[in-house]
């Protein structure tokens, strides 16, 4: 049994124009240790559907269907406090902004004590000195006296780690990422990535790890899912997916990725825009930016299926397997010419 | 901080000289004559000539005024009333007791009110409670001071009987003989003007507070503490109130400094004799002096009031403590 499964998660919300489909249909495996890369667009349904998972969407705005057993216990829908319980303790969170996501009239010590003393029955020095020991794990230098600094006394590197140590302070099994490295600078970013993993190997914890940096899922995933207009379009093994993606919104993606030894003045892009998911398209969600629409993609929804490649490696798509094989390999030509003509 | 408190006290007197030179100027420009007031009815035109020499009227404005700032510093006085010869300083220090009573007791009773409706509303937008409460935030902004203060004097004073419907008790027991006084009967003479001051800023306050609590509520370290497992209640007292009344505290200092300076219209329903009737009734006498007087008192005010609410603020936002 994973770890965390989610079955089928729909997150809607209610607002004045009238519903919008954020989350339709995810379901997915996260098994202990292991590292679930989430790819997509902004508005593609990435983060709604780890907020929902969490119970972090607001009841009164959304209406929330599926199931989410963690650890067997189903929590989608769950009391306050059961998910009181799991939150901060069994799976922790961290979030993009490391500007904005800490309290700025708390000292970092008092809400890393906070998260400590919500979940075990300690003292406030024990739970100071945990705080202390933690900000010395994620690498904060003169941590036993940073523990009294407010948070605009860090920069945005030294914040988003203390969002971390707050997030694992109490040995959560799970850590949910959304977009840790996306408001740090390329240094930093590598920094915090380097980090996350040794702490995944010293915690055993499985992380998900929410981002639309192609670069960030190739070095730290083990499974990857792409997610388009609230749906997930294709999951796969890391080393797949990068070997060989199943449908066109991935091949977008992946011409989309700048490389060092490219020769062309322009990146392949992704013509168009996100889909509306307050007047989704019918039919499947990418096929108004398709390059290789036909009339099936407009009326019908593409189901979640295994190609030729096996049962590991699912996708979205209505085109059959000798025509993706034959267009990934040009593809996949052209890159290389790009890339070789360089050497 | 020393750069900071300099910088305070400067604009501190610059205020004070700007505040005094309009009220001489205004006074200058009317034209009256507040010799012939001091003199009497049956007033001869030499006397008149000597009252108006004795009161400093005969010399050129900015003379009067530097007369008024000299006996201000060398003897920490403000004057004498034209119309009745009465210290300046001794009415204020008289009449200032009763506005602040006033104005400090309705800060309680609007802030007791406003701050639990206020986040009612904001935890539950489109309820019953938020919905009666903008019904309320409306009535209290559009209703004048003056109507309010009548009617709870009618309803509460005059029709139930339950409390008195004017005057003032001093709050320290003692006194003279057929005054009332002690803090059991100066505050039940000031209910309903407490209640008229909650009516008139609770409404501001509320959506103030409904709209400062909502904003607060979508900031990221909000979620940050709901995703460390903090219940509702920790993430509101914890995280959000704070927070969310840093600028509740500017708009309280700014009120209350600016009540200092005379609630006139309550004053004058409550027939408190405080500063504000001070104001309106030496304004109708052309008493320069009394005048100057409490808009020097009212600049202090404003000026005190505005420290404090720095001060409060550095305490509130440590960000602020360490950029002055």
């Amino acid at each position: 049994m994973a770890l965390l499964e989610v079955k089928d998660l729909r997150t809607r919300f209610r607002t004045d124009d009238g519903i919008v489909k954020a989350v339709s249909g995810v379901s997915f495996d996260l098994d202990r240790g292991k590292t679930l890369g989430v790819v997509g667009e902004s508005g593609s349904g990435k983060s709604v559907t780890f907020l929902t998972v969490m119970g972090l969407v607001d009841r009164r705005h959304a209406e929330v269907e599926g199931s989410v057993l963690f650890d067997g216990e189903e929590i989608l829908g769950a009391s306050g406090q059961r998910l009181q319980k799991v939150r901060g303790k069994r799976i922790g969170m961290i979030f993009q902004d490391p500007m904005t996501s800490l309290n700025p009239v708390k000292k970092i010590g008092w809400q890393l004590e906070e998260a400590v003393l919500l979940h075990n029955d300690v003292t406030r020095a024990e739970a100071r000195r945990r705080a202390i020991d933690i900000l010395k794990e994620v690498e904060i230098p003169k941590a036993d006296t940073r523990v009294d600094d407010y948070p605009h006394q860090f920069s945005g590197g030294m914040r988003q780690r203390v969002m971390i140590a707050m997030a694992l302070i109490n040995n959560p099994e799970v850590l949910i990422a959304d977009e840790p490295t996306t408001a740090l600078d390329v240094t930093t970013q590598a920094q915090i990535l380097r980090l996350m993993t040794k702490l995944q190997e010293e915690h055993q914890m499985a992380i998900v790890m929410i981002t639309h940096d192609l670069g960030v899922v190739a070095e730290l995933a083990d499974d990857v899912f792409v997610m388009y207009g609230g749906r997930v379009v294709e999951e796969a093994g890391v080393n797949d997916l990068f070997a060989k993606p199943e449908m066109p919104y991935t091949w977008g993606l992946l011409g989309s990725l700048p490389r060092l030894t490219m020769t062309t003045d322009r990146l392949e892009q992704i013509p168009g825009q996100p889909p509306s998911l307050l007047h989704p398209p019918t039919g499947c969600a990418f096929s108004p930016r398709c390059a290789y629409v036909f009339d099936r993609c407009r009326q019908e929804l593409p189901e979640l299926r295994a190609g030729a490649v096996g049962e590991g490696h699912l996708f979205r798509c209505h085109l059959g397997d000798d025509e993706r094989a034959r267009i990934w390999a040009e593809k996949k030509a052209a890159f290389e010419a790009a890339e070789g003509s360089a050497a | 901080m020393v750069q900071f408190l300099i910088r305070r006290i400067f604009w501190a007197f610059f205020l004070f000289f700007v505040a005094t030179i309009i009220t001489y100027i205004i006074f200058f420009v009317i034209p009256t004559d507040p010799a012939q007031i001091a003199c009497g009815v049956h007033c001869v035109p030499a006397i008149l000539k000597q009252v108006r020499h004795s009161l400093h009227l005969d010399l050129p404005i900015y003379q009067q005024y530097w007369i008024f700032v000299w006996n201000m510093v060398k003897h920490q006085s403000l004057g004498y009333s034209f119309v009745n010869g009465a210290s300046v300083r001794w009415v204020i220090g008289q009449d200032a007791p009763v506005t602040a009573s006033l104005v400090f007791g309705g800060a309680v009773f609007w802030l007791a009110l406003s701050i639990p409706i206020g986040i009612l509303s904001a935890l539950r937008p489109r309820s019953i409670v938020d919905r009666f409460a903008m019904v309320f935030v409306l009535v209290g902004i559009s209703a004048p001071a003056v109507w309010i203060g009548l009617i709870l004097a009618y309803l509460i004073g005059f029709k139930l009987g339950w409390t008195p419907i004017a005057g003032y008790c001093n709050l320290l027991p003692g006194g003279a003989a057929g005054t009332c006084s002690g803090p059991a009967e100066w505050a039940y003479h000031l209910i309903l003007p407490w209640m008229t001051f909650m009516f008139l800023f609770a409404a501001l306050y509320v959506r103030l507070i409904r709209a400062n609590v909502m904003e607060t509520m979508t900031e990221d370290y909000v979620r940050t503490a709901r995703a460390k497992g903090a219940s509702a209640q920790r993430v509101l007292f914890q995280h959000v109130l704070r927070n969310s009344m840093l600028p509740v505290v500017t708009i309280l200092g700014m009120d209350i400094g600016l009540a200092l300076g005379g609630a006139v219209f309550t004053e004058t329903v409550f027939q408190l004799r405080g500063l504000g009737s001070d104001l309106v009734q030496s304004a109708f006498k052309d008493d320069l002096p009394v005048v100057v007087g409490v808009v020097v008192f009212a600049t202090l005010a404003v000026i005190v009031f505005n420290f404090l609410v720095d001060v409060a603020y550095a305490w509130l936002d440590p960000r602020i403590r360490l950029n002055t």
